[in-house]
C-alpha cells in the first residue's frame, strides 16, 4: 500500500509527460489526478490504521559502496503518515482545481502546446519528489527527494517560460536553494564521516555519543553534533525560506497559482520544518544549534510579518505570511517541541493551501489581476470564493475562544508555538517576536480581505463588472480545505499538544521519563528559569538514561530528550501568556478594520508621513538589493572575466591557435616527407635508427 | 620426440601442404576459374584451424627444443589472425570477381602469409622468428602487386619489397649482434644474458636494431613511411589485409620478442617503444589530416592505431600486454567492418576512394552510413563504443606502469586524430552533394561485415565476447 501512495505519482507523471499523446491532454489530466486521489485516499487509511511503531519497508537495495550500504527503503512512522495526508490531500485537491484554473490560460497557444499536460506531469512528478522526501529512510533517500522538489519548483515557477520575470525567477529559487542544499550535503557527509553510515536508525544510534565528540571543521573543534545540526539546519533555511536565504521565496510567485498553493505553501517549504523534526534525536543533543534556530526562526516570523503589511500584490502578501508561519514552526522546534511544530505545519499546509487557492479564484474571477489595490468590493460578486478566504483568515490570524480548546486550526497550533515559545525561552525574545508577528499576521491578512471584498471596485470596471465565480472544479477544493481549516486544530490537538502521555502514545515515544514529568506540577511565571538552572544537572540525567539505550535508536517518530520538558512547562504558562497572541489578533484585526473599512484614506497619509519606513517595508527590508550588491554583481563581474579572458581569449585563442595553427604547419611537414620517392624513405628509417640509439644512450639504457 | 613436436605445429602443418596442394591443383587445372572456390575453401580452413586452436590447445608447450612455443599468447594471436584472415578473404572474392582481379594465388598467398604470421607469433628463437617474418613479408609482397598491369600496384609492391628488404637487413644485423653477444639465438638463453644489471652496449644496440625492424612490420614512425603509399597502391582488399592480419602478427611477434627475450631488461627497451608510440600516435594523427584519399587515410590511421597498440606494450607490465592484445582485436574487428565499406564505394562499377565523393551520403544510403559512422567514432575513441574501452585500457597500462606523460601523449594524439575520422562523417552528413556521386555498391557480403562490425562496437562493451578472458589468460602466459 505505501509503495502504491508513493509510485502513484509518478506513473501518473509519466503517462502526462511522455504518452499525452496517447492518452489525450484531458486523460493525462484525468490520470494524474484520479492517481493522486487514490494514494490520498491510501495515505488517509495508513494515517487513520496505522499506530504509532516505526516500520521499515525495503523497495530495493540501492547503494553498496565500501563501507556504504543502503536500501531504498519507506520508514514509515508517525511523522511520515502525518506528511504524507498532508501531501497527498494537498496535491490531489490542486490537481482538481487547476482543471479550472489552467483551463484557458492565454500565456500559452491554445490548441497547439500542450501545457496542461506538461503542468499535470510536473505536478504529479513534484508530489512523487515530496513523497520519496518524506518516505525515506536515510539522508541520501532524502537528499534525492529534497533535490527531486528542488526541480519541480524550478520547472513551475518557470512554467510561464515566455515572461521574462518567471524565468529569472525559476533561476533564483535554484540558486538560493544551493546554498543550502550545500549545507545539507555537507551535513550529510558529515554525518557519514562520523557514524560511517547515513541510515536514520544508526545515526540517530550514535547522536549520544556524537554530542561528546568534536569535528575539527573550518579553522577550529567544533562539538560533532552542533556542527551537524547546524549544516542540517542550513539545508532547511534554504528549502523554508528563512531569513538570509527567503529571496526566493516570494519571486516564486511567478508560478501558476496552484503550484504556489501545493509547492510554496503547504508541502515543499515545510520539508525543513519536516527535517528538524525528522532529525530531534541529533538536535535535542545540539541546544546551541537549537538556539540559532529558534532565534532564526522567530527573526523570520517577525521580518516576513513586517514585510506582508505593505505588499500590494495578493500572492505575495500570502507569500510573505507563508514565510512568517515557516518561521513560527522553526521556533517551535527549536525550543524542543517538534510534536508542535509538526502540529503547526499540519494545519498550516490546510489554511494555507486554501487561502493560496483561494486567492487563485480572485485572481482567476479578476482575469489575472493581482493588484489588491485594483480590487474591492468582490463579496457579493464571487460569494464562495470570500466565505472561503474568511475561513481562511479566521484560521491563520488564530480566531478562537481563549483558554479552551475550541477555534479555527491556526488559533490551537499558533497559540501551541507562543506557548512553547515562552516556556523555551523563559519568556524571551522569541516569545516576544512571534507576539508581535501574530498582532501583524492579524493586520495584513484582515486587510488582504478588506482590500479584496469590502469597499468599493477600485480597478477596472470592466473587469470587475465581468468579474465570476469560479467552476465547481475550484470551489470543491476549496470547501475541502476549508473543513480541515476549521476541524483539524480541535480533532488533532491533543495528539499534538495535549498531556505528556498523549503526544507520547501518538508519536510511539515510550514514557520513560515520568518521573521528570512529576517535578513540574506547580507552575508560575519564575519556572521557566528554574527549569534552566537545573539543565546542567537534568543534562547529566539524561545522558544516563540515553547511554541505557546506547547502541540503539530512539524509538518514536520525535524525539525529545528526558530533560526537556517545554511542553509541559507551556502547558502551565500563565493566562496573560495564553490570552497574548489572541489580544495581538484583535489587535490587528481592530487596526485593519479602522485602516481599510472605516478610515480608507489613513494608511495613505501614514506611508507619507513615515515615508523611509514604509519603503523599508515595501523594499523589503532592502535584502535582494543587498544581495545584488554583494553576491550577483561581484559573480556576475568574475562570471564576465571568465568568459571574455578566460574563455575567449585563452582557452578558444590556445585552441584555435592549435588547431588552425599549429597542427595544420606539421600536417603540411609531414605532407612534404612523404615524397614517394624510395630512397628518402630509406634515409628516414636510417635517420629513425640513429635518434632511437641516441634515445637509449640518454634515457639511461646504455648507461 | 619429433611427432610430439610435429603435433604441437600441426596447425601450421596442415595450411602450409593445403596452400601447396592448392597451388598444384590450380596449376594443373583451371588456374583462375577457380579462385572462387579456393577463397570460399582456404577460408572455411583458416576457420576451422582457428577452431580447432582455440578449442584444443591447453596449457604451454615448446617443440623444436624451443624454437616453437604453443601458449595462450600464440592461441590467441592466431585465432585472430586467421579469422581476420579469413574475413578479408571472403569480403574480398566479390569485389575482386568484378574486377578481374581474383587469381587463384591470390587465397594461396594469403594462406602462405599466414602460416608465416603463426610462425612468427609461436617463435622461441631467432631464427624462427627470422623464418616466419620473410615468409610472410615475401607473400605480402607479391599480393601487394597483384594487379600486375597497374603501375600503381607495382609501384607499391616494389617500395614494400624494396624498403621491406633494407628493414629486414637491420633486423638480421641486430639478430647477429644479439647473438654474438648473447652467445646463443633462443630466447629462453638471451634473456638469461639480457638482465637490467648486466646488459652489454652490443646487446642493446642489437636490440634497438632488431626493434627497428620489427617497428617496420607494425608501421611505426620513422618506418612508416612506406604505409600509405602501399596501402594506396594496392588493390583494396589486399589494403584491407594488411590493415589487419599482419599487424596482429607483427604486434604479437614484437610482445614475444620483448618479453620472451629481453624479459629481464624492460626498462631498457620500454623507453624505446613509449617513443615509438608517441611518434607513431602524432605523426598518425597529424599527416592523416591532409588526406583527401581514404585509402591513404586509412593507412595513418592504423599508423596511429599501432601507437596506441606500442603504448600497451611499453608499459611492459602484464596488464600492457593484456590491453595490447584487446586492442588488437578490437582495431582488426573495426578495420574489417570500415574496408568493407571502402570496398562498397563505387561508381559505375569502379572503385571510388576520394572521401569528398561521400558528401551527403547519410540521406542516400542512411543504414551504411550510420553504421559507418560507428565505426569511425569507434576509431576515434568516442564512448560508449568498444574502440573508446580499447584506448581505455592502453591509457591505464600506461600510467599504471609509471608513463603517464605517454598516456597523457596518447589522448591528445586521439583529440587531434578524432579531427580525421569526423571529417568523414562531417562529409556523409553535413557535406556538399559530390559531382559524381556514388552508386550501387550493395554487395550482401559487404553490408553484413559492415553492420555486423558496426553492431559488436556497440553490443560489445558488454562483456567484449569473452575477448578479455583470454587476452588475460594470453597476457600471463607471455610476461611470466
Amino acid at each position: 500500500m505505501e509503495s502504491i501512495i508513493l509510485f502513484a505519482p509518478l506513473v501518473g507523471s509519466l503517462i502526462a509527460g511522455f504518452g499525452w499523446r496517447f492518452v489525450s491532454i484531458r486523460g493525462a489530466q484525468w490520470i494524474t489526478t484520479g492517481l493522486l486521489f487514490l494514494a490520498c485516499a491510501l495515505s488517509w487509511i495508513v494515517f487513520l490504521s496505522h499506530g504509532p511503531e516505526t516500520q521499515h519497508i525495503q523497495i530495493l537495495r540501492w547503494i553498496e559502496s565500501g563501507t556504504l550500504s543502503t536500501d531504498w527503503s519507506i520508514r514509515l512512522d508517525r511523522l511520515t503518515s502525518i506528511m504524507l495526508i498532508v501531501v497527498t490531500t494537498v496535491s490531489a485537491l490542486v490537481h482538481l482545481y487547476s482543471f479550472g484554473y489552467m483551463a484557458h490560460d492565454e500565456n500559452f497557444k491554445e490548441g497547439e502546446e500542450s501545457y496542461r499536460a506538461r503542468f499535470f506531469a510536473y505536478l504529479s512528478f513534484f508530489t512523487f519528489a515530496m513523497l520519496m522526501l518524506v518516505t525515506s529512510d536515510n539522508l541520501v533517500q532524502m537528499f534525492f527527494g529534497w533535490e527531486g522538489v528542488g526541480v519541480a519548483s524550478y520547472l513551475l515557477i518557470g512554467f510561464y517560460y515566455r515572461k521574462p520575470s518567471a524565468n529569472a525567477a525559476a533561476m533564483k529559487a535554484f540558486i538560493v536553494n544551493r546554498v543550502g542544499d550545500f549545507g545539507f550535503a555537507l551535513g550529510i557527509f558529515a554525518l557519514f564521516f562520523l557514524t560511517d553510515s547515513i541510515k536514520f536508525d544508526d545515526v540517530f544510534a550514535a547522536a549520544p555519543e556524537l554530542a561528546d565528540s568534536t569535528l575539527t571543521f573550518l579553522w577550529a573543534d567544533w562539538t560533532a553534533t552542533e556542527v551537524v545540526a547546524l549544516l542540517l539546519f542550513i539545508g532547511a533555511m534554504g528549502k523554508s525560506a528563512q531569513l538570509i536565504l527567503h529571496t526566493w521565496l516570494p519571486d516564486a510567485m511567478e508560478g501558476p497559482t496552484p503550484v504556489s498553493a501545493l509547492i510554496h505553501a503547504a508541502t515543499m517549504v515545510t520539508a525543513g520544518v519536516f527535517l528538524v523534526c525528522r532529525m530531534s534525536p541529533l538536535m535535542e543533543y545540539a541546544p546551541n544549534a537549537m538556539m540559532f534556530v529558534t532565534f532564526l526562526g522567530a527573526t523570520t516570523a517577525f521580518f516576513a510579518a513586517t514585510v506582508g503589511l505593505v505588499q500590494n500584490d495578493i500572492k505575495r502578501v500570502i507569500a510573505y505570511s507563508t514565510c512568517s508561519q515557516l518561521g513560527y514552526m522553526f521556533v517551535a522546534a527549536g525550543v524542543g517541541v517538534y510534536s508542535v511544530a509538526m502540529f503547526h505545519l499540519f494545519t498550516h499546509a490546510f489554511f494555507k493551501a486554501m487561502l493560496f487557492l483561494g486567492a487563485g479564484s480572485v485572481i482567476h474571477a479578476m482575469h489575472h489581476e493581482q493588484d489588491m489595490r485594483n480590487y474591492g468590493g468582490l463579496r457579493k460578486k464571487i460569494p464562495y470564493t470570500f466565505w472561503a478566504m474568511m475561513i481562511g483568515t479566521l484560521a491563520i490570524t488564530g480566531v478562537g475562544i481563549p483558554l479552551t480548546h475550541i477555534g479555527f486550526a491556526g488559533f490551537l497550533s499558533k497559540d501551541a508555538v507562543i506557548e512553547s515559545a515562552w516556556a523555551g525561552t523563559a519568556g524571551g525574545y522569541a516569545f516576544w517576536m512571534l507576539v508581535i508577528a501574530a498582532l501583524f499576521t492579524s493586520f495584513y491578512s484582515w486587510r488582504l480581505i478588506f482590500m479584496t471584498f469590502f469597499g468599493k471596485a477600485r480597478g477596472d470596471k470592466h473587469t470587475h463588472d465581468h468579474a465570476h465565480e469560479s467552476p465547481m472544479v475550484m470551489l470543491v477544493p476549496l470547501g475541502v480545505l476549508a473543513l480541515g481549516a476549521v476541524f483539524s486544530g480541535m480533532v488533532w490537538y491533543g495528539s499534538f499538544f495535549g498531556d505528556h502521555n498523549k503526544v507520547n502514545s501518538f508519536f510511539g515515544i515510550p514514557a520513560h521519563h515520568a518521573e521528570a514529568d512529576a517535578g513540574h506540577g506547580a507552575a508560575d511565571a519564575g519556572h521557566g528559569e528554574e527549569a534552566a538552572a537545573d539543565h546542567g544537572e537534568a543534562s547529566d540525567h539524561g545522558e544516563a538514561v540515553a547511554a541505557a539505550d546506547h547502541g540503539m535508536a530512539p524509538q518514536g517518530a520525535i524525539f525529545m530528550a528526558p530533560d526537556n520538558t517545554v511542553m509541559d512547562d507551556a502547558h502551565h504558562a500563565p493566562v496573560w501568556v495564553k490570552v497574548s497572541p489572541f489580544v495581538a489578533m484583535l489587535i490587528g484585526l481592530a487596526t485593519a478594520y479602522w485602516f481599510y473599512i472605516v478610515n480608507p484614506a489613513l494608511p495613505k497619509r501614514l506611508a507619507e508621513q513615515q515615508r523611509p519606513l514604509y519603503l523599508f517595508l515595501l523594499n523589503k527590508w532592502y535584502f535582494d538589493e543587498i544581495y545584488d550588491f554583494l553576491f550577483v554583481q561581484p559573480s556576475k563581474a568574475l562570471g564576465r572575466i571568465l568568459w571574455k579572458k578566460g574563455d575567449t581569449n585563452v582557452i578558444d585563442g590556445s585552441i584555435n591557435g592549435v588547431a588552425m595553427g599549429i597542427v595544420p604547419f606539421f600536417t603540411r611537414l609531414a605532407g612534404k616527407a612523404q615524397s614517394g620517392y624510395i630512397f628518402t624513405y630509406a634515409f628516414a628509417m636510417v635517420i629513425g635508427i640513429a635518434v632511437l640509439i641516441t634515445w637509449m644512450t640518454l634515457s639511461g639504457g646504455a648507461h | 620426440m619429433i611427432s610430439a613436436d610435429l603435433n604441437i605445429i600441426l596447425p601450421e602443418i596442415v595450411l602450409a601442404v593445403y596452400a601447396m596442394a592448392a597451388l598444384i591443383l590450380a596449376v594443373y587445372s583451371g588456374k583462375d576459374k577457380l579462385a572462387g572456390t579456393m577463397v570460399w575453401a582456404t577460408s572455411a580452413l583458416m576457420l576451422v584451424l582457428a577452431f580447432w586452436i582455440g578449442t584444443t590447445g591447453e596449457g604451454s608447450n615448446a617443440a623444436f627444443y624451443g624454437m616453437f612455443n604453443d601458449d595462450p599468447f600464440s592461441r590467441f594471436a592466431k585465432v585472430v589472425i586467421l579469422v581476420s584472415a579469413a574475413a578479408v578473404m571472403v569480403m574480398s572474392e566479390g569485389y575482386m570477381q568484378r574486377r578481374g582481379l581474383l587469381r587463384f594465388e591470390f587465397p594461396v598467398l594469403i594462406a602462405l602469409a599466414s602460416v608465416g604470421m603463426m610462425m612468427m607469433v609461436s617463435a622461441g628463437d631467432l631464427m624462427s622468428l627470422y623464418m616466419g617474418l620473410e615468409l610472410q613479408s615475401l607473400s605480402l609482397y607479391v599480393v601487394a602487386s597483384l594487379r600486375r598491369d597497374s603501375a600503381k600496384s607495382t609501384e607499391a609492391g616494389l617500395k614494400y619489397f624494396v624498403l621491406g628488404a633494407l628493414s629486414s637487413g637491420l633486423l638480421l644485423y641486430g639478430a647477429s649482434l644479439i647473438y654474438g653477444f648473447a652467445g646463443t639465438t633462443q630466447f629462453s638463453g638471451i634473456i638469461a644474458a639480457a638482465t637490467e644489471e648486466n646488459i652489454s652496449v652490443g646487446l642493446l644496440i642489437g636490440l634497438v636494431l632488431l626493434t627497428s625492424g620489427l617497428a617496420f612490420k607494425v608501421s611505426a614512425v620513422p618506418f612508416h613511411m612506406w604505409t600509405p603509399d602501399v596501402y594506396e597502391g594496392s588493390p583494396t582488399p589486399v589494403t584491407a589485409f594488411f590493415a589487419t592480419a599482419p599487424k596482429v602478427a607483427a604486434m604479437g611477434l614484437f610482445a614475444r620478442v620483448m618479453h620472451d627475450a629481453f624479459g629481464n631488461a624492460v626498462s631498457d627497451w620500454s623507453q624505446v617503444v613509449a617513443l615509438l608510440s608517441v611518434l607513431s600516435m602524432f605523426i598518425g594523427a597529424i599527416a592523416a589530416i591532409g588526406q583527401t584519399d581514404i585509402k591513404r587515410l586509412m593507412a595513418y590511421s592504423s599508423i596511429a592505431h599501432m601507437g596506441y597498440a606500442l603504448m600497451g606494450l611499453a608499459s611492459g607490465t602484464e596488464l600492457g600486454v593484456n590491453a595490447m592484445l584487446v586492442y588488437m582485436a578490437i582495431y582488426v574487428t573495426m578495420n574489417v567492418g570500415t574496408f568493407a565499406f571502402i570496398m562498397s564505394m563505387e561508381r559505375d562499377g569502379q572503385p571510388v576512394t576520394r572521401i569528398d565523393a561521400l558528401g551527403q551520403y547519410g540521406a542516400k544510403e542512411p543504414g551504411k552510413a550510420l553504421a559507418m559512422l560507428v565505426l569511425l567514432f569507434s576509431l576515434a575513441g568516442v564512448p560508449p563504443f568498444l574502440g573508446f574501452f580499447a584506448k581505455l585500457a592502453v591509457l591505464r597500462a600506461a600510467y599504471d606502469a609509471g608513463l603517464a606523460w605517454l598516456a597523457v601523449a596518447g589522448v591528445v594524439a586521439s583529440v587531434i586524430g578524432a579531427y580525421y575520422y569526423l571529417r568523414i562523417v562531417y562529409y556523409m552528413y553535413f557535406g556538399e552533394e559530390p559531382d559524381e556521386a556514388l552508386d550501387g555498391g550493395r554487395s550482401p557480403v559487404l553490408m553484413g561485415f559492415l553492420m555486423g562490425s558496426a553492431v559488436i562496437m556497440l553490443v560489445g562493451i558488454v562483456n567484449m565476447f569473452g575477448v578479455e578472458g583470454a587476452a588475460q589468460a594470453a597476457a600471463v602466459a607471455l610476461v611470466n
